[in-house]
């Protein structure tokens, strides 16, 4: 097993360099000169000046990548020149907020859809499973900034049962409970697609495991219908389910950027964005390789977990 | 193409979906044409009016230009920019997938290594660097969100492509001179466009989504041009005082992929083969009973007594009469064979005693299986779950397939075990190395903790084997259990299945199509073709002197080891189809000794002796059989 | 007798766990080097149990493999690329599952049409006569050219796929398990068919089978395959009548035959060598009743046991 995860682990040592090749690339698109983007229009000709000289921007794009690269490989991924910030900062303080968030709904989405794609599947064409169906049929149709927006206007501004935005109240305590009042709607609003999508996912999965010549071998062994669902059914089914858990993951991160712009949510998203919309170039690569490569070593725990349930994969 | 829409237009949800999505579609066509206010002319005194103010319709916006007119712009903006972007994003995707799946090795490598790479961002932090690259706007979003989705096409395309290159019909093609570029187009492709349309089809409406969600974060349609997204952008600061600025462009977005995911659905469904078949739904824990005519009588004959047992496949409007009315019954350790050609009935037959035909689509539709006296095709589910594997139990041919591949064999024996009654761990370990050992499966200490994958097929049939024995019972019924095997290891099982037989006194009821099997292991056989027994007796007399036609003619046309090279004896012509069967005996068609009264009518089984023959003109003389 | 195919040290090593770079981790030999000669009008019966190697042999035969070593030789003519429409002509190929080698979504005429007009380029008219003309001789009727693959039976699919290798105009055919897909009474109709075809076109066929009795009654002669090698070959009224090599015996013994009384030849499970790590020497000797210190050091090779008999044994079975 460690030598699997160890050899996954190097396996994805060519992936974080093609994601920084990549965010390289499309960053060496930018039209004009690259420290008048960073800088802005308003910069002094001996700023510019200077910073091409301190970012390498006068070497050649083979040159200038390992130097971008090596810097990062120490820790430096720059400074935010809006913010005038180191980036590693101000994205490791603001990845806080993202994981909290994003990790809490996916931790609902795996939960619910999985449930609810087994009890649809289980009750084929039964009330259950149409009623599953719709909702979820919902779910995946709804823009998740716009469901957000829905449910600030019902559930805050109506009914007053969450503060309307933000991860912490301006003045007052940061406890667990004020944390779960404001969490409790972004996490669902968040949630909601992927659980679409999983229990769909779920659905099919379930059904195509549960015409196997192995469920009926275990109902001609006598087990009981509940054990053929969810021990023999469940388990083979989430063969197919567990790699869509880690691509719902990365869904998750990307739908965290709308949810924390319209709750006012401190995470990594809203960042990028305003940095997009400032044009502030360093804080936009830092802030993109730093979340993918997250996002990488996720996906190698779904790759572990994969292999703990399914013997065949050789470890 | 007809057939799609006939499927397509069935489906009730998507048939709604379409036609939403038409009637969006065509409004967002004609806008231009419709008298509307001008979407981008601001009048700030006229700001935020209500919906069905008097001049507009569905209000104004914060800068109190017309909401309706902008709705109209802004869908048909949104609407173009999600097509072009699933219709961009499927074309390169599918390229890719063809190209790394058909060609495979070195290039599949490369460019699926690629794909990773770019699958290793969650979606929208590419999107993001895209647009940041590129600066906002409306085509940078288009090009960001057809970027971000190629990968998944390609992955899904090439999955399908590779499956698809290995089938024999692309040997085929090469063996008669076709060029990699034309089998691409005319055997791969083809094949595949199905697929890329489900996945677009699926998928154009998370791509409208996409696209709003750009704009929606001010990185697409940029001001004054409008799209549902940004719209919706714009209103958000006036969500609490104006909510139906927020509302209006909200619920369009929704109505579209709402409709669009419907249709999408459907044509999936339309144009998955499997699901045209009905081969999606999941077999129930039993099958479904419903028996018309009354429930015949025990006789009383043997331990397992079947009685005019009827079971159908109900597929549409098609009734498949996959066993017509069987009588059979075995004695209490007697090895009863059923042989027959496949699609004969013999392992719907054998199925239907404990209710494991898959259902839907099957049904049992007539007759009684009696067990020990108690009908068990009316049983309640729970009683049959108590006797399955205890009292009757059963062995089948696929030993890789029916194994849970996950679990180890040790637990999948203990399981069978512990299904019936309470046993603790050690004790079921020991009684699962106890039951290996039966089988005769060396090692058996340590191959208990192996999984299925890591033992041979004769191996994983003697586990079959011994988790039938895993409750003593007193049938076993073996569904074809050396077809998929070596004739090497065949020979082994068989002497398994046989000498187990004989020390533990079990029933076997042995399904197959070999003869020689029948004739090695059996007591009696019974002869099946198209759902109905057509002879039935013992094995060495039916061997010896088949009465039926059919049983004469099948035993001639196989090949014997030890008989030289020769000419087979052939039957011409097919097997009737059990949705079509025809009046009288099915096999009239193909008989040589067929009259005119073989055509109609009933025949019955008639008996003499022990032995039953359903044929109105039967072989008499034995060595008339012989010729 | 003239030599339609004439194979010499053909052998195939299969690279086992491929990296990005670099050569692979390991090898599996899935045919050793094989020498054979088919004669003119011939049928040679293959027979050998799941992994001997039938299939990877047969797909060499025709080119859609590249043989690791050794040449074929079609009538005379070397064939040393391995491009399917170079053997096309020459040499072709009757898959086993009928229904999977049609493309679903052509029509049979033209899935009939692809050999006439990439291997011979013939004009459009021709095709049509020389179409119906096939069809008659594999007993289809011609209105079936106008309909899918699926709307046929396991039966009717194998003719067309014989249709269509007759097309090619091969005077060689390879048939791999022809008719395991089909039921008895279907099996007998096809290999009825498959002998008149031979006898009218002077047809040469490599006939590839697990099933002993099936591949006896076809064959002139009969190869038997274990673990990648030929072990015993010979004529096929003799082969399994009176076999030479411990192993041919075994599979006889084991057939299930109408009046023999059931008896397993190996009590024990033995199975296959492993083949990535096969043992040295005689790769039956772990199973052979005969094995001695010999077959288990030194690889046997195929040598004459009588007058047309060849068996790869140090102990081959005495008459």
């Amino acid at each position: 097993m460690t030598g699997y995860i160890l050899k996954r682990l190097l396996s994805a040592i060519p992936v974080l360099l093609g994601i920084t090749v990549i965010v390289f690339l499309i960053m060496a698109l930018i039209p004009g000169d690259p420290a008048t983007a960073i800088l802005g229009s308003y910069a002094t000709p001996e700023n510019v000046e200077k910073l091409n000289r301190d970012l390498g921007l006068d070497k050649p794009l083979v040159q200038q990548y390992f130097i971008w690269l090596g810097n990062m490989l120490q820790g430096d991924f720059g400074t935010s020149f809006a913010l005038n910030r180191p980036v590693l900062d101000e994205v490791l303080e603001r990845f806080n907020g993202t994981l909290v968030l994003a990790g809490t709904a996916f931790v609902l989405c795996s939960f619910f859809g999985v449930m609810a794609g087994v009890i649809s599947a289980a009750n084929q064409y039964g009330l259950a499973d149409k009623a599953i169906t719709f909702v979820v049929l919902l779910g995946i149709s709804i823009p998740s900034f716009f469901l957000g927006m829905m449910m600030i206007l019902f559930f805050a501004v109506n009914l007053r049962w969450f503060p309307v935005s933000g991860m912490w109240p301006i003045y007052g305590d940061r406890t667990f409970g004020v944390l779960l009042t404001h969490l409790a709607m972004p996490a669902l609003a968040l949630a909601v697609v992927a659980t679409g999508v999983i229990a769909r996912l779920s659905r099919s999965a379930m059904l195509e495991v549960l015409r196997q010549d192995f469920i009926r071998t275990a109902r001609a062994k006598g087990v009981h219908e509940r054990g053929v669902i969810w021990r023999h059914a469940l388990k083979a089914a989430m063969v197919a389910i567990i790699p869509v858990l880690g691509i719902q993951a990365g869904f998750v991160l990307s739908g965290a950027v709308y949810i924390e712009i319209v709750f006012q949510w401190p995470g990594v998203g809203r960042m990028l964005v305003d940095a997009i919309l400032k044009r502030d170039i360093l804080l936009v690569q830092g802030g993109v390789v730093f979340v993918a490569a997250c996002y990488v070593l996720f996906n190698i725990a779904v790759d572990v977990a994969q292999s703990l349930l399914d013997p065949r994969i050789k470890t | 193409m007809t057939g799609f829409l006939t499927l397509l237009a069935r489906n009730r949800l998507a048939l709604a979906g379409g036609i939403v999505l038409l009637l969006v579609g065509l409004l967002a066509l004609v806008t231009p044409l419709l008298p509307l206010a001008d979407p981008d002319v601001t009048n700030t005194s006229n700001r935020f009016r209500p919906i069905f103010s008097p001049d507009a319709l569905l209000g104004t916006d914060h800068l109190g230009r017309d909401l309706l007119s902008r709705l109209m712009w802004g869908t048909r903006l949104s609407l173009a920019v999600g097509f072009a972007a699933a219709i961009v994003a499927a074309t390169l995707g599918a390229a890719i997938g063809i190209i790394a799946g058909y060609y495979g090795g070195r290039t599949d490598n490369v460019i699926m290594r690629g794909v990773d790479m770019l699958m290793a961002f969650p979606y929208i932090l590419l999107a993001l660097a895209i647009v940041a690259a590129l600066g906002p706007g409306l085509l940078n979003a288009l090009i960001a969100v057809a970027a971000v989705n190629v990968p998944f096409f390609a992955r899904n395309i090439r999955g399908i492509t590779v499956g698809i290159a290995h089938k024999e019909f692309v040997d085929a093609a090469r063996l008669a001179g076709l060029s990699n570029t034309r089998i691409i187009l005319s055997e791969i492709l083809p094949n595949v466009v199905p697929v890329i349309v489900i996945a677009m089809s699926t998928t154009i409406g998370w791509m409208i989504l996409e696209t709003a969600g750009l704009s929606f974060l001010g990185l697409g349609s940029q001001p004054p041009q409008a799209d549902l997204g940004s719209m919706l952008g714009e209103a958000r600061s006036a969500l609490i005082t104006n909510p139906h600025t927020s509302i209006v462009p909200g619920m369009m977005i929704l109505i579209i992929v709402m409709a669009i995911n419907l249709l999408g659905d459907g044509v999936r469904d339309a144009l998955d083969p499997r699901l045209k078949s009905g081969a999606l739904s999941r077999p129930m824990a039993a099958t479904r009973v419903d028996r018309k005519a009354p429930v015949p009588a025990p006789t009383g004959a043997g331990l397992l007594d079947v009685q005019s047992l009827e079971t159908q496949f109900h597929v549409k409007d098609r009734v498949y009469r996959a066993v017509g009315g069987v009588d059979l019954h075995v004695e209490k350790g007697e090895c009863l064979g059923i042989i027959g050609e496949s699609g004969s009935g013999k392992s719907v037959t054998a199925l239907s005693v404990m209710g494991l035909v898959a259902s839907p689509p099957g049904v049992v539709t007539g007759g009684a299986v009696y067990y020990d006296g108690e009908d068990l095709i009316g049983a309640p589910y729970r009683r049959l779950r108590e006797m399955r594997g205890r009292n009757v139990a059963y062995i089948f041919q696929d030993p890789l397939a029916t194994l849970h591949p996950l679990y180890r064999v040790g637990d999948q024996l203990i399981e069978a075990i512990r299904a019936h009654r309470p046993i603790g761990k050690a004790e079921g370990r020991a009684k699962a190395v106890d039951l290996l050992r039966a089988v005769r499966i060396p090692n058996a200490e340590t191959r208990i903790s192996d999984y299925p994958h890591e033992m041979s097929g004769g191996m994983r049939q003697r586990v079959g084997i011994a988790m039938a024995l895993a409750n003593d019972p007193d049938i076993i019924i073996a569904d074809e259990p050396t077809t998929a095997l070596d004739v090497t290891v065949q020979a082994q099982v068989l002497t398994i299945l046989d000498d187990l037989r004989r020390s533990r006194g079990l029933a076997i009821v042995f399904i197959t199509h070999d003869f020689g099997v029948v004739a090695q292991l059996c007591d009696r056989v019974a002869v099946m073709y198209a759902g109905r027994i057509v002879e039935e007796g013992r094995t060495a007399e039916i061997l010896d002197a088949p009465r039926h036609p059919y049983t004469a003619r099948l035993m001639a046309c196989v090949p014997e080891l030890g008989g030289g090279k020769r000419r087979l004896e052939a039957i011409a012509g097919l097997p009737p189809a059990v949705n079509k069967l025809p009046p009288g005996c099915a096999f009239a068609e193909r008989c040589t000794r067929v009259q005119e009264d073989c055509r109609q009518g009933h025949i019955p089984l008639a008996r003499a002796g022990g032995h039953g023959v359903r044929c109105l003109h039967p072989i008499d003389d034995s060595r008339e059989a012989a010729q | 007798m003239t030599q339609a195919l004439k194979l010499t040290d053909l052998s195939k090593t299969f690279p086992v766990g491929r990296r990005l770079f670099g050569g692979p981790k390991g090898s599996v030999k899935a045919v050793h080097p094989l020498s054979l000669t088919v004669h003119q009008g011939e049928t040679l019966g293959i027979v050998g149990e799941s992994g001997c190697g039938k299939s990877t042999l047969a797909r060499m035969l025709v080119g859609l493999l590249e043989p690791t070593t050794g040449q074929i030789e079609i009538e005379g003519a070397a064939l040393d690329t391995a491009d399917p429409a170079a053997f096309g002509k020459r040499i072709q190929y009757v898959f086993q599952d009928p229904i999977s080698s049609l493309n679903p979504r052509k029509t049979i005429r033209q899935i009939m049409e692809a050999p006439l007009k990439r291997l011979h380029g013939m004009p459009a008219a021709e095709r049509r006569a020389r179409i119906s003309e096939i069809f008659d001789s594999v007993n289809l009727r011609e209105e079936f050219l106008d309909r899918y693959p699926h709307e046929f039976s396991g039966g009717q699919a194998q003719r067309i796929g014989i249709a269509r290798a007759l097309a090619a105009q091969a005077r060689i055919l390879i048939l791999d398990e022809p008719v395991s897909a089909l039921d008895v009474s279907v099996q007998a109709q096809v290999l009825n068919l498959l002998a008149d075809l031979r006898r009218d076109f002077d047809l040469t066929y490599l006939f590839i089978s697990h099933d002993l009795a099936v591949v006896e009654a076809v064959s002139d002669r009969i190869a038997v395959l274990y673990f990648g090698a030929v072990v015993e070959i010979g004529p096929a009224e003799e082969v399994f009548a009176n076999p030479s090599h411990p192993y041919t015996r075994l599979l006889a013994d084991s057939a299930p035959v109408v009046g023999r009384p059931l008896s397993a030849p190996e009590a024990e499970g033995t199975e296959l060598p492993d083949p990535l790590n096969p043992p040295p020497g005689c790769a039956f000797a772990a199973r052979c009743p005969r094995a001695t210190e010999r077959c288990r050091t030194e690889t046997p090779r195929l040598s004459p046991v009588g007058p047309r008999t060849e068996a790869a044994c140090f102990h081959p079975l005495s008459e």
